[in-house]
């Protein structure tokens, strides 16, 4: 850990679904800037809600989480919904497109939300995940690995201070998962922005800075390549 | 940010422009249907009202004469008498195949007329009261009559009702050819104390209360009546269209508008920014819908101004104007209707949480609320009863018809729901039991389109039994109260009598109809005395009678009473009621009286003339074979002068009487057709929305060893059935609706009841109907089917997590 | 009075707007024009005259009841032709109207009729004597016996009149000037009747004696364009004596007239600026200000009196409306009369 500014802090998180077991308890981590930290964990060990805790979709129970010098647990809907839109990008499993948008449409589509559409680094944005060839398509038109390309270019175009990433090659074969995650590594460094990425594969943990492991809702050692 | 959310939300509809349409249109026809009937009642009733404005005189009693004819020196002894009375001379002018209304008033005694003030002709008093005086016509009939000789000159002024020229009594006596006679009297207000009573004056003339006229309006309510229900029920069918489509619209969109609220934007704008959008959306269909409506207007007007006209003498312009009030009502109908159709699906939308499991809901009704649908059906239908059954009035007609309206559309999906169970509980084979199972699974999205079907067919059956039911009454009391072959009137009773003993030789039978106005209960009450015939026994249409009833009448012993009466004072046959102090008769019987507001009753001829002095003896029923009817017409006019009106042959009054009833119908009809077309496109609607939902249901059953082509089929089936099933459910709603029309509504608006006659044939030809439009509604998807690549449906599995 | 033509001309509905005062015309357009030359005579005058454009017949009594309150009563006939001939039928160009008044100390009663000449609902025949419209009637064997009757909504009266003088020729033998234009109509009267009869009203019959003054009088010329309306009183004082007098309102200044008539009947015109009026009250009738109380002075005669309304409100609320009703006469000379003012807006 170093002592610069993280991007991203937890401390003493814990969230609990209502009736349910907690889901997170105690987990305090830093994700610095320019560092991109794999998240890894098993079904159920609390690694998707943490994101969303990340990612200002939804708000914890206890402890302190700071995204780029901003405190989450003073803010309402409409205050996280600026975090959101503002500091942090999501790139999800399902890819989320807007199906009634083609690719050129749905890349600006976040910049443009957050008021700050920059056509050139859209573009740069483009050719770099080679989609410039389908600009006019729709997403049904896409495969999944062109869908997943156009939604990391949706986050990056906006230009994120913190790109927080749900399984984004979970959908994808073995070679396109390969070349999605290449390209978002490359474009996350060259942006100098942070990436927290959760996967259940040991091989993209591997790629990544550093790799924490949630284990029934607590940061746990990262097990022995064996173990998965 | 908002211009971002915007552009994606209208995306979804530059993807989907069939569902944009959908909802556009389904919006258009409410609105259109709806303001349709509003400017056609909007422009009829402003027409009365001008022409009442204009023509001066409404509301004030008239003196009449029995034969037709004052003669000018009776007009005089009553001015003489201290009668403020003021004449009126009518009759009809045949010009170019039209027959116009020739209307010749006193311009110095007659109220004023706005008629003549504002036609903002410089005329000079000389001109318009001294020969050969001025007509005054609307433009289109100025021109009309412009070329005729002979005529006076004629102004044109927009100020005279269409058909009618107005103009000095004296200038009527010669266009008319009638000198020294008037039609009418008007009273007018203001009499002077000490005037001679008008049976030492003019014992010959009767003094008619207005309300005891034939009233315009209050006869044409009927109509305007039958109209309004109609557009209400047009705008329900189209709502469920609006409803249908913004549900799945918001539905499509759920996926979308998750992604939108997961990048940052915030569900208070996105939730505005929808409302905005609908709202915009419902500005657009209302204001189409309103071009609909005025196109379908300006097309029935005509038909509905003839009817107005022939059937109640009500003038109505054939033209239609724009007006501000009808435009903002339309738009607010448009937009209210939409806001409410809307506001389960928005409500959704605003409570919508960011992180919801995954798989998105159906837009549908939920089976699990099957039960408390029903429940609410019941509880709306049996509030509408209680509202009949402890208020009188038509507002509580109304609530009951409304009640039972929409109670019987939300027992519809449970009912349907039910029919299939058992049906899937005895069907035998694979292929039948999916097919019924599947319509179920189908139901909850197809429900609000069944509702909307149902609603326009159970309001066809009910409006169109309703109709249909006053025809048949109309034509059949026609048939019975029109028995005479020929009716003749003469000038007065002195002719009246050799009239009579003339006819002795040459007819079956002469029947005199004479009647005297009296006063009971407050109202006026027409007395009229018959003889001994079976013409009366024969035909005379009772509605409840006591035994001997027609032996008891000519005998002098009993009275029959119009149904009118029997309901206002609420008298039954068996009692009796005092007429004046020393008249008392048994009620033995009741006739239906249709169209006429007051009171009338019948007894034998002598009794009538032992208690009433001076009753006319002027007109006469002829019963005489039918083919001779025609030559003893002739004969009759011949033999004592009498003009072409004095002599009226029955078979000439039926056939008119009947025509101008049945361009009521036009209309009717019309509009039947056009309920039943948005009810189809309603169904149409909801079977493209479930298209998408449809996949992932029949991809299985394809991959099991169904061709496509044979589910295609399967799916038509499925809509005809579910629309054949609707269409069985309606009709029991559809009867009890024109039952409630014709004792319930037609009782409290008007004072009787109609008798209901069923027609199957139209329920058969509406069934069919029902049948067409669901199977024209279904052929699209099933079309889009049987067509569907194989890929797309193995892409089912492919997307199937 | 010539200028009471335009009543007539305003008060028709159809002739409203077609018509106005000026509409009259200033030219008599084919009827007859008052001749200086004419003499009357009697009884056929009293009948009536289709020839020339306005005339009427125009009764105003000062009674007194039973019940010993003072009372007034008017009943006019007006005859107004559209042209200078008489035709059967609706068409006839001759048009009738009648108004009625019946004034107490309290109320004011008023009621209007309109027929049309031709088919006998109005007209006048000379003798016997016979002026009818509608039920109200004036009429008797003679001109100096008369019955007169008229009803309105909420009151009526039926006055038996029986003149105790002659009739009295106004002007030149009757050709009577109205203004410095040279405008003339033809005008007599009998002043002289004595009243009994009933007046019925909203309390019930009252029983009424007095005395009533008939104007007659015919012409075909209007006003003077600048004259804008009148005053016109006919007083009976105690002496026995009775005096006309009137003043036309105008642009170019007021024309006077009048005629003095002694207790025997003979009678002495009064020459234009002779008889001078003044208002001294004005009251607010019908939302205007009419005045109700005037000195009226006749230097020559040594008249100098005051002339007092019986009641503020005697307000004829007809087509055209205008101001008419009973006075009360002291000052040098008392008496009783009657007070018309017209053009008061």
């Amino acid at each position: 850990m170093t002592d610069a500014p993280a991007l991203l802090s937890l401390d003493d998180v814990a969230k609990t679904y209502p009736g349910g077991r907690p889901v997170l308890q105690g987990v305090t981590m830093r994700v610095a800037p320019g560092e991109t930290v794999a998240l890894t964990g098993e079904s159920g060990s609390g690694k998707s809600t943490l994101l969303n805790l990340a990612g200002a979709l939804d708000a914890a129970d206890a402890g302190e989480i700071v995204v780029d010098g901003v405190s989450l647990s003073g803010l309402d809907d409409a205050g996280r919904a600026r975090m959101r839109r503002e500091r942090v990008a999501l790139v999800f499993q399902q890819f989320n497109l807007i199906p009634s948008m083609d690719v050129a449409q749905n890349l600006a589509f976040h910049a443009r939300l957050a008021g700050r559409e920059d056509r050139a680094w859209t573009d740069e944005i483009a050719g770099r995940l080679g989609l410039r060839d389908h600009m006019g398509a729709y997403p049904e038109q896409l495969s999944g690995g062109q869908q997943q390309r156009v939604a990391i270019g949706r986050a990056m175009a906006a230009r994120p201070r913190l790109l927080l990433a749900d399984e984004p090659t979970g959908n994808l074969d073995e070679t396109a998962s390969e070349a999605v995650l290449d390209l978002m590594l490359g474009l996350v460094r060259d942006s100098g922005a942070g990436l927290l990425l959760v996967t259940h594969s040991m091989a993209i943990a591997r790629r990544l800075d550093r790799h924490l492991h949630l284990s029934r809702g607590r940061l746990a050692p990262v097990p022995a390549p064996e173990s998965t | 940010m908002r211009r971002a959310i915007l552009a994606a939300l209208w995306s979804h509809w530059r993807r989907h422009p069939v569902q944009l349409l959908t909802l556009l249109v389904g919006l258009a026809l409410a609105t259109g249907l709806w303001s349709a009937v509003q400017a056609i009642n909007a422009e009829a009733r402003a027409s009365y009202a001008r022409a009442e404005a204009q023509m001066g005189g409404a509301g004030l009693a008239e003196l009449h004469a029995p034969s037709g004819v004052i003669p000018l020196a009776t007009y005089v002894a009553l001015r003489r008498a201290g009668w403020q009375v003021s004449p009126v001379l009518e009759g009809p002018l045949r010009h170019g195949g039209r027959v116009f209304t020739v209307m010749g008033v006193d311009l110095l005694t007659h109220p004023p007329l706005p008629a003549i003030a504002e036609s903002g002709a410089d005329i000079a008093p000389v001109e318009a009261l001294g020969a050969p005086g001025r007509l005054f016509a609307r433009p289109g009939d100025a021109a009309a009559l412009a070329g005729r000789d002979g005529l006076p000159p004629v102004v044109a002024t927009e100020a005279v009702p269409p058909g009618l020229i107005l103009t000095d009594i004296g200038a009527a006596e010669a266009v008319l050819g009638r000198p020294g006679e008037v039609s009418r009297l008007l009273v007018l207000p203001e009499q002077p104390l000490g005037r001679a009573p008008l049976n030492e004056v003019a014992p010959d003339l009767v003094e008619v209360a207005p309300e005891g006229r034939a009233d315009t309006a209050r006869l044409t309510d009927s109509f305007h009546l039958n109209l309004t229900a109609f557009g209400f029920l047009s705008f329900a069918v189209g709502l469920f269209i609006v409803h249908g489509t913004v549900g799945l619209a918001l539905e499509q969109r759920r996926g979308m508008i998750r992604t939108l609220r997961a990048l940052g934007a915030p569900l208070g704008t996105i939730t505005r920014l929808v409302a905005a959008e609908l709202l915009a959306l419902a500005l657009i269909g209302g204001l189409a819908g309103l071009a609909l409506g005025f196109l379908l207007a300006g097309l029935l007007l005509p038909d509905v101004s003839a009817t107005l006209r022939g059937l109640y003498g009500a003038p109505v312009e054939g033209g239609l104007s724009l007006r501000p009030g009808w435009v903002a009502s339309g738009l607010a109908m448009a937009v209210a209707g939409t806001l409410a159709a809307s506001a389960a699906s928005l409500g959704r939308l605003a409570r919508m949480p960011l992180l919801a499991g995954a798989g998105s809901r159906a837009w549908s009704l939920r089976p699990r609320g099957w039960r408390m649908m029903a429940g609410a059906g019941l509880v709306l239908i049996g509030g509408g009863v209680g509202a009949i059954a402890l208020f009188d009035g038509l507002v509580a007609g109304f609530v009951f018809l409304g009640g039972l309206l929409m109670g019987g559309a939300l027992l519809l999906p449970p009912a349907l729901a039910l029919v299939l169970r058992l049906a899937a509980g005895r069907a035998r084979g694979l292929v039948a039991q999916w097919v019924w199972a599947d319509m179920r699974a189908q139901l909850p999205g197809i429900s609000l389109a069944l509702m909307a079907l149902l609603l326009a067919l159970a309001a066809n059956i009910g409006v169109g039994t309703m109709v249909s039911s006053f025809r048949l009454t109309f034509v059949g009391w026609l048939d019975q109260r029109l028995v005479s072959e020929v009716y003749v009137t003469a000038r007065d009773d002195a002719q009246g009598v050799a009239v009579a003993a003339w006819l002795e030789t040459r007819a079956d039978a002469v029947l005199p109809i004479r009647s005297a106005e009296i006063r009971y209960a407050g109202a006026p009450l027409f007395v009229y005395g018959i003889v001994d015939h079976p013409t009366y026994s024969e035909n005379w249409p009772l509605l409840d009678a006591l035994p001997g009833v027609w032996d008891r009448v000519v005998a002098g012993d009993g009275i029959l009473i119009n149904e009118q009466l029997a309901r206002r004072e609420g008298i039954t046959p068996g009692e009796e009621i005092v007429l004046a102090p020393d008249w008392r008769m048994e009620v033995v019987g009741v006739y239906s009286d249709y169209g006429n507001p007051t009171g009338q009753a019948i007894t034998a001829l002598d009794v009538l003339l032992r208690h009433v002095d001076g009753v006319p003896n002027q007109r006469f029923g002829v019963r005489v074979p039918p083919d001779r009817a025609t030559a003893l017409a002739q004969d009759l006019r011949a033999a004592f002068d009498l003009p072409p009106r004095a002599v009226v042959q029955q078979a000439g009054v039926k056939a008119q009487s009947l025509a101008i009833f049945d361009k009521t119908f036009v209309v009717t009809g019309a509009l039947n057709v056009l309920t039943l077309g948005v009810a189809g496109f309603a169904i149409l609607t909801s079977l493209l929305t479930l298209w998408t939902q449809r996949l992932p249901q029949i991809a299985p059953v394809w991959a099991l060893g169904l061709t496509r082509a044979r589910l295609a089929r399967l799916e038509l089936l499925r809509s005809v059935a579910l629309a054949a099933m609707t269409a069985v459910l309606a009709l029991p709603l559809g009867l009890v609706l024109a039952w409630a029309l014709l004792a319930v509504i037609n009782v409290e608006a008007f004072g009787w009841r109609l008798p209901m006659h069923l027609f199957p044939l139209d329920w058969l030809r509406l069934f069919a109907l029902a049948i067409i439009a669901a199977l024209i509604a279904a052929a699209l998807p099933a079309r889009r089917l049987g067509r569907l690549p194989p890929a797309q449906m193995l892409g089912v599995f492919a997307n199937e997590r | 009075m010539n200028v009471r033509a335009w009543i007539l001309a305003l008060l028709l509905p159809v002739m409203a707007q077609a018509q106005g005062f000026a509409g009259l015309g200033t030219t008599a357009e084919g009827f007859a024009v008052p001749d200086p030359a004419y003499r009357l005579t009697f009884p056929a005058d009293h009948g009536a005259h289709p020839t020339y454009r306005i005339e009427w017949w125009y009764v105003t009594a000062t009674l007194e009841g039973a019940d010993g309150r003072d009372y007034g009563v008017q009943w006019t006939l007006f005859r107004s032709a559209l042209a200078p001939e008489e035709r059967e039928g609706w068409q006839s160009p001759q048009l009738w109207m009648g108004h009625a008044g019946l004034t107490t100390p309290e109320r004011h009663f008023s009621a209007e009729r309109m027929a049309r000449g031709g088919i006998g609902q109005a007209g006048v025949i000379a003798a016997p004597f016979s002026a009818w419209i509608d039920e109200w009637r004036m009429a008797g064997p003679d001109f100096d016996r008369l019955e007169m009757r008229a009803a309105g909504p909420e009151f009526a009266y039926r006055l038996e009149m029986e003149a105790r003088g002659p009739l009295v020729l106004h002007g030149a033998q009757g050709y009577s000037v109205k203004s410095a234009d040279g405008q003339a109509s033809h005008y007599y009267s009998q002043p002289f009747y004595d009243v009994t009869g009933v007046l019925t009203l909203p309390g019930g019959d009252v029983a009424v004696t007095g005395e009533a003054w008939l104007d007659r009088e015919w012409s075909s010329q209007p006003l003077s364009e600048d004259q804008s309306g009148w005053d016109w009183f006919s007083l009976s004082f105690d002496t026995g004596e009775k005096m006309m007098a009137f003043r036309l309102r105008g642009g170019r200044g007021d024309f006077t007239s009048g005629t003095w008539i002694a207790a025997d009947g003979s009678a002495e015109p009064i020459p234009d600026g002779r008889i001078v009026v003044e208002p001294l009250r004005e009251a607010e009738v019908a939302g205007r200000e009419v005045p109700v109380d005037w000195r009226l002075r006749l230097p020559e005669r040594g008249v100098d009196v005051e002339v007092e309304a019986l009641n503020d409100e005697a307000w004829m609320d007809t087509n055209f409306a205008y101001w008419e009703g009973p006075v009360r006469v002291r000052g040098s000379h008392a008496g009783k009369g009657y007070l018309e003012m017209t053009g008061y807006e």
